[in-house]
């Protein structure tokens, strides 16, 4: 495989209700990222852009950014997943004869009903009319999960601490928040066992990253982060087909991605994760999918303190998913903080020396899709 | 810009609408059976695999791990366990018929006997501490059947 890299990455403040337009968003997050990356539109060979239009409420909707994501005269395509599946396609445009690509994610979940269009992720003439959403059913995943295990709601809680707690270093989150185990066991029941406090905010924004081949990103790049490894993978769409308890899925891309860059011990070679904490218990569940722990063991792993910042792998250290849930830009923004961090521009939250990061995305009801990103400073 | 120095410019705050698109959508041969089971006979069929022998309900054609064809039709339930649950406390309005469902309502997961994959339904329980995983439940057929999943009207604990 030619080597590829990232050369530079852009994104705007996550928060509720931004005033501006999904295009006026898109520019943002594009001018930043090719300020970053120290180029210029004509830099940029092709365009991936991701959107989705029932959350845009207008069909086609990767239409409506094309000038915003600088697409006129380009090549331009989309994809309509999480950012991190944007970004697979990205690389794979430099792999295949682009020397540059933008990828760039917007959303504005402020602007439609959560609700209703997570309900017509299901089937029609079933679990929608039954009014089967998002947060029921992690509801149910997340019972599912604690109950084989026995992990604990307090176990769940503490994730929801540290990352509100990281987040307070990062200028982008949206919901910096000082918070104790018991502020999150006393917020209000969405679906048991699922409470406020445990479940990620609604947040606008755009992110985006730029791919360049191993020429371009020598000649342009101040310092590039290679991309060593990333793998995709994907479970049954019915929730009653899968288990939820632990996700095959996620267990599939990891080793994949581990294979190709050479990981075999996630605790020594990798330095710092970003993952999809869309809500409190899928941090646990993940640790245990992408093997930093064994099956059903991740309740005691946030309880040990290893995966704090002060641990031996700092997970979210932007305070993730939980901080900032920018649907479709969420996993796309975890690739752009591995790639601070590796750089060491990623300020108060700043891992001490990090060389190997891990960057996960989702997609999907209970994460029927996972995306695992593999990228360092060593070439 | 309009305005002067120090003024932040009036940004018009929202323009309303809503995206209404009627569908019809095909049941297609497998759904069709399904729902004349639940409609003319009360009883719920699943289809299985021929590779395989996985049970699926609801049925479909396409065993997805096999990709095989499926064209076994064999009974499952009325009764199975609870596979999980979840008491749904926040406020939501169906967007099947625009009315409000009333909560707390709750959602299960059943794993009918007979089956290999879980049914989703609704259980007639709102007490978190009275259920749990694992627990036995019944389907409440309606009186009066459509063809659809809400001739089945919930299960109940047994």
């Amino acid at each position: 495989m030619e080597r590829a890299a990232i050369v530079g990455v852009g994104q705007t403040r996550y928060e509720r209700s931004k005033e501006g337009i999904v295009a006026e968003l898109v520019y943002e997050a594009t001018c930043r990222a090719l300020d970053d990356a120290g180029m210029k539109i004509g830099d940029i060979d092709s365009v991936v852009t991701v959107s989705n239009d029932f959350w845009d409420g207008r069909t086609i909707s990767c239409m409506a950014v094309a000038d915003a994501a600088g697409c006129y005269g380009k090549d331009a395509s989309t994809v309509e997943c999480d950012g991190a599946f944007g970004a697979f396609y990205g690389l794979m445009r430099v792999l295949s004869g682009y020397d540059t690509t933008l990828v760039v994610a917007h959303s504005k979940v402020s602007e439609g009903n959560p609700r209703i269009i997570t309900n017509a992720a299901f089937d029609p003439i079933y679990e929608r009319s039954l009014g089967l959403d998002a947060i029921s059913a992690s509801a149910l995943q997340a019972r599912a999960y604690m109950k084989k295990f026995g992990v604990t709601e307090e176990q769940c809680a503490l994730v929801s601490v540290k990352n509100h707690r990281n987040a307070r270093n990062n200028p982008y989150a949206h919901v910096p928040l000082d918070i104790s185990v018991e502020d999150v066991m006393k917020s209000p029941k969405l679906a048991d066992p699922i409470k406020v406090l445990d479940a990620s905010p609604l947040s606008d924004g755009a992110c985006a990253v730029i791919f360049a081949v191993e020429s371009a990103a020598a000649k342009r790049a101040k310092k590039p982060v290679w991309v060593k490894g990333v793998s995709h993978c994907t479970d049954a769409y019915r929730l009653g087909e899968r288990d939820l308890t632990y996700s095959i899925a996620l267990e599939s891309a990891a080793r994949r991605a581990y294979q190709m860059a050479g990981i075999t011990d996630p605790w020594r070679q990798i330095d710092v994760a970003e993952v999809y904490d869309a809500f409190s218990y899928m941090e646990l569940m993940w640790y245990e999918g992408l093997g930093f722990c064994d099956r059903g063991q991740g309740g005691r792993l946030i309880e040990s303190g290893k995966t704090g910042m002060a641990g031996e792998l700092p997970v979210n250290p932007s305070g993730g998913v939980l901080s900032a849930h920018s649907v479709l830009v969420a996993g796309l923004a975890r690739i752009a903080e591995a790639v601070l961090q590796l750089r060491g521009e990623a300020g108060k939250r700043q891992v001490a020396g990090a060389r190997t990061a891990l960057a996960q995305g989702i997609n999907g009801i209970c994460a029927q899709q996972h995306c695992v990103w593999i990228v360092s400073t060593e070439q | 810009m309009a305005g002067t120095a120090g003024e932040t410019p009036e940004l018009i705050k929202v323009h309303s609408g809503a995206v209404e698109v009627p569908y019809d959508w095909h049941c297609g041969p497998y759904w069709s059976r399904f729902f004349r089971g639940l409609r003319d006979e009360k009883k719920i069929y699943a289809t299985k695999c021929p590779s395989c022998g996985r049970v699926y309900i609801p049925p479909r054609e396409v065993c997805g791990p096999c990709f095989a064809r499926m064209d076994e039709w064999v009974e499952v339930g009325p009764e199975g366990v609870i596979e999980m649950f979840t008491v749904v406390r926040l406020p939501y309005t169906n967007p099947s018929t625009g009315e409000p469902l009333s909560v707390p309502y709750t959602d299960v997961y059943v794993r009918l006997d007979g089956a290999d994959t879980s049914l989703m339904h609704w259980l007639d329980e709102t007490d978190e501490k009275k259920i749990a995983v694992g627990m036995r439940v019944r389907a409440v057929f309606r009186d009066k059947r459509t063809g659809t999943m809400h001739d089945i009207e919930h299960f109940k604990l047994i």
